[in-house]
């Protein structure tokens, strides 16, 4: 249906275009002259509609903040993310105000001196005084914005403490994510990608002694409130971006290095359910690298739970090589559904 | 008003005894409309190259558009195009949507932005407003554009390969393009697209340094650097940036090329391909990335600093006054040129990089907002107090401005390190550089086709027929490309196939609808021009010299297409360009050729 009425419209506009054009020819060839030079009417109707662009094109902006600005992310569910926020917002305020004051002089401007006729422009070359303010406010302004942004940035930067928070392994491959979380000892064991082989999918050393206690699931990240994480990223093929949105972090992971970022988390799934009366919300990781073909279906729970939660959740959760194992061997964990959520 | 001022001064500036360029020796078809050396027909022949690739990569982005809107539902028109291998059943296929976003952006971004916009407009305007006969040589000139064509047609040609064409996007970034059992995409199709960009950096490389020879060598007597239109300053910083830039780029491509086929490992490190790990090891993705946004960055401003010379002079003529703060134009010119080789880490936050060297991006990215404001507010002024002629191209320049300061001021969000966390690679990021660089650049392009057309085909196109497409254009520019913010502050990332696999984003089909409605009236809209385009090289109203009253020294040429442009001498230069409605003459412009009255100040009045 959608088909049929684009290819309609396309061969009724070069109908109309083309009989347009011959009543253009036409409508010329009988005054004479210099018809594609703009008149004064031209330049009042088009002058005119610069207005008319700038009222509707306000208020299709408002109707967008109207209709999609509930739709964006809500509330930053980490200790960072809140002054991210703060900081985007107040950034927003000032390039909106810029935005709207250069749009009204612009287009009104547009309007107001469409060229008469009779009249004629002023010889106005430059201005010292003028070019020295916009020069100079931008500078100031700016000169702000990078001081706060900057700060903010080496706040978030600062590599975490791995003694006092949690640390935990988020490795990524076309198109999948695998958790690592350190274990007992909070220390993550040695990896290398030639030893991935088999269930040991993160190429784990079993000589390193740290990797022993360490837990590995599959798709499905779980955090504990009001702790600092630190996470590490490798990926095993090509490039990937861990980006939590409603946490406002991200972080590539790239083949050949490991990569950190940390954040707190400071709202749980559940709490953020109640928040936005949504029974079905879930916090997610998704890939935001263009990674391949199922790049746009590459992503990762996450579940924010009490620290009591994680910790019972957690131990559920079998270690890499338990020291008790009677077989000795690996173990991935596939989280089980009923887990999910709470 | 006086017409004739400029053809007085011609004939009292003639010199006898240069008449011979007039009478010169038959050419055949092929070395005058093919293998031409001729800056003017080059020019045309960039032009059509580009609209042709323009209206391919639109069709492109109109086809992942419908996907994007009506995700799984097929297309006729998408099998139509596509056929039945890349849409069954008009349903895009996945790596086909992939490969299209790819091409998407490496043909407009290059093609049609870089080579088609500076290759007519520089080709065009250089040897005509700096008073020269042609380019500096005219065989480069000639290859230049035979290497861009050859580029087009390798780039297009992979859109047949079995494999399909590159699809990593279109900064192809390895790992993903460098190991063919990444995606279907990176086989042969990321050979083709290397050996195509290859080429294109060869054109562009003997195209800049054409530009900046014929620039600096060949400026006729009288014409100071700072009496050059500011079209010709733009071109010739553009021409430095692509000649400091594009050999970067090749070095990237180049190291590609060993890493896919020689088995070198400058960008491959700890991969493991099919379950096995790869030999190769020991280079660094990052490495890449510096090198692509070495260019990357400066490419942004090879692409938008033409289109800005371009409005600078439009909005000028028709304003009919000077650009306001003419040198401080240069001077904002020359620092964001120089500024855009500092800036690159910033499409870099977020890989890893040292988050000291990040701040020192920030630093140098939001500087670049400084000549920027200043350029914005110049051409606001410009328009106060002006007696505004309402072209078709005057539209065109003042949207760009428009676009020019909405897409940028969102810049100051992404240079910003912390706040570029949220939304990097969202459609935060593909509003904004859409709007600032794609919308601007092809509004500039689209203004500067309008008010050239007469020196490019010797007749004027069709004004309301101008006036209709720019209005559709630019209603649906916004309306493309606004929403796409809202997208971006929701956390939906670009690249992706359909955004159905996510439930977070079930909320937002609605957005992709409207926005893809927009894309196809725009696309329509194009008809419009196109037919307008094609119809006046042939029958449109055949043009007056000097059609818009313009000081500038190719209206001083005669509407023929002359070997060596000026039938006789080449003409004097007294004055700046941008004498316009000056006090105390009766005409509202004064021709650069005019000499400078006793006792007037030249350049706007620095007493």
């Amino acid at each position: 249906m959608v088909q049929l009425l684009i290819y309609l419209a396309i061969v009724l506009l070069i109908v109309a275009v083309s009989q347009l054009a011959r009543v253009f020819e036409l409508a010329s060839a009988l005054k004479g002259g210099l018809k594609n030079k703009p008149t004064e009417k031209d330049n009042r109707v088009n002058g005119r509609l610069w207005m008319v662009y700038l009222i509707s094109f306000f208020a299709f902006i408002i109707w967008q903040f109207i209709n999609y600005g509930p739709r964006t992310l809500p509330e930053a569910a980490s200790e960072s993310g809140v002054k991210l926020d703060w900081l985007f917002n107040f950034n927003m305020v000032i390039i909106f105000i810029v935005f709207v004051i250069t749009h009204i002089l612009l287009f009104f401007f547009a309007f107001k001196y469409y060229g008469r006729d009779k009249n004629r422009a002023t010889f106005f070359p430059h201005n010292n005084k003028l070019e020295l303010i916009w020069t100079s406010v931008p500078a100031a302004v700016l000169a702000v914005i990078i001081f706060l942004g900057l700060k903010l940035w080496s706040e978030i930067t600062t590599p975490a403490n791995d003694k006092t928070s949690e640390v935990i392994e988020i490795y990524t491959k076309q198109f999948d994510f695998t958790i690592r979380y350190a274990g007992t000892d909070n220390t993550l064991g040695k990896a290398n990608y030639k030893l991935v082989q088999g269930a040991n999918v993160l190429g784990l050393d079993s000589a390193d002694a740290n990797g022993h206690d360490d837990k590995i699931v599959k798709g499905e990240l779980h955090l504990p409130k009001n702790k600092e994480i630190s996470f590490k990223i490798r990926s095993q093929d090509v490039i990937h971006s861990v980006y939590f949105p409603y946490h406002r972090a991200q972080m590539n992971s790239v083949p050949g290095m490991t990569t950190m970022i940390h954040f707190k988390p400071t709202i749980t799934t559940a709490e953020m359910r109640k928040k936005l009366k949504d029974d079905k919300f879930d916090y997610y990781i998704l890939c935001n690298k263009i990674c391949g073909t199922s790049h746009y279906a590459m992503k990762c729970l996450v579940v924010v739970d009490t620290p009591e939660e994680y910790a019972a959740w957690l131990k559920k959760q079998p270690e890499f090589m338990p020291s008790t194992a009677v077989t000795g061997g690996t173990a991935i964990a596939e989280p089980k559904k009923d887990e999910k959520g709470m | 008003m006086s017409m004739d001022i400029h053809a007085t001064h011609d004939h009292n500036d003639a010199h006898a005894g240069h008449h011979d360029h007039e009478h010169h020796h038959e050419e055949s078809f092929v070395s005058k409309y093919v293998f031409s050396m001729d800056h003017k027909t080059i020019s045309r022949q960039f032009l059509v190259t580009a609209v042709i690739m323009a209206v391919i990569g639109m069709m492109m982005s109109v086809i992942f558009r419908l996907q994007l809107a009506w995700p799984h539902e097929g297309f006729a028109l998408t099998n139509f195009l596509l056929g039945d291998k890349w849409a069954p059943k008009g349903v895009l296929d996945p790596n086909m949507y992939m490969a299209l976003v790819t091409l998407h952006g490496t043909i407009m971004v290059f093609m049609v932005l870089t080579g088609g916009l500076s290759g007519t407009f520089s080709n065009l305007l250089i040897p005509y407003q700096v008073g020269a006969r042609d380019m500096a040589s005219g065989f480069l000139n000639m290859l230049s554009y035979w290497f861009f064509f050859a580029s087009s047609l390798v780039m297009l040609l992979s859109c047949f390969l079995e494999t399909g064409p590159a699809s990593g996007g279109w900064t192809v970034y390895p790992p993903l393009s460098a190991v063919a059992e990444f995606m279907p995409g990176s086989g042969l199709g990321m050979t083709f697209w290397l050996v195509s960009m290859s080429l294109f950096i060869v054109s562009s490389l003997l195209g800049g340094l054409n530009y900046i020879i014929t620039v600096i060598n060949f400026r006729t007597k009288g014409m100071s650097m700072t009496r050059l239109p500011l079209t010709v300053w733009a071109f010739f910083i553009t021409a430095i940036l692509g000649v400091l830039s594009f050999p970067v780029l090749f070095s990237a491509a180049l190291l590609l090329i060993f890493d896919r086929s020689f088995g070198t490992s400058f960008y491959l490190s700890d991969i493991i391909v099919n379950g096995a790990p790869l030999e190769q090891t020991g280079g660094s993705p990052i490495l890449y990335q510096h090198l692509f946004w070495f260019l990357g960055h400066p490419e942004v401003y090879i692409i938008l600093l033409p289109a800005l010379g371009l409005a600078s002079e439009i909005i000028s003529v028709n304003s009919r006054k000077p650009i306001f703060g003419y040198r401080a134009m240069i001077g904002s010119m020359l620092a964001i040129g120089f500024l855009s080789f500092i800036v690159w880490g910033h499409h870099m936050f977020i890989t890893g990089m040292n988050p000291f060297l990040g701040s020192v991006f920030v630093f140098t990215t939001l500087l670049i907002a400084i000549p920027s404001a200043v350029k914005a507010f110049n051409y606001i002024t410009t328009l106060w107090k002006g007696n505004i002629q309402f072209t078709p191209a005057m539209l065109f320049a003042v949207g760009l401005v428009s676009t020019f300061i909405s897409g940028g001021v969102t810049g100051i969000i992404l240079a910003d390190s912390a706040l570029d966390i949220p939304v990097h690679d969202t459609y935060f990021v593909v509003a904004h550089f859409h709007i600032v660089m794609g919308l601007s650049a092809i509004l500039g392009m689209l203004g500067g086709v309008y008010h050239w057309f007469p020196k490019l085909f010797l007749r004027k196109m069709n004004k309301t027929m101008g006036y209709i497409h720019f209005w559709i254009t630019f209603v649906c520019a916004y309306g493309v490309f606004f929403p796409m913010h809202f997208l971006g502050l929701a956390g939906v990332p670009r690249r992706y196939y359909t955004n159905s696999e996510m439930p977070m984003f079930d909320n937002l089909m609605d957005i992709n609808v409207l926005i893809t409605c927009f894309a196809i009236l725009a696309a329509l809209g194009q008809l419009l021009f196109l037919f307008n385009f094609f119809y006046s090289i042939f029958r449109g109203e055949k043009s007056e010299q000097n059609p818009y009253n313009s000081n500038t020294l190719e209206w001083t040429t005669p509407m023929a297409h002359t070997h060596g442009n000026w039938p006789g001498a080449l003409p004097v230069v007294h004055r700046w360009p941008y004498d316009y409605s000056k006090p105390g003459e009766e005409a509202d412009f004064i021709p650069q050729t005019v000499p400078l009255r006793p006792g007037e100040v030249d350049g706007g009045g620095h007493h």
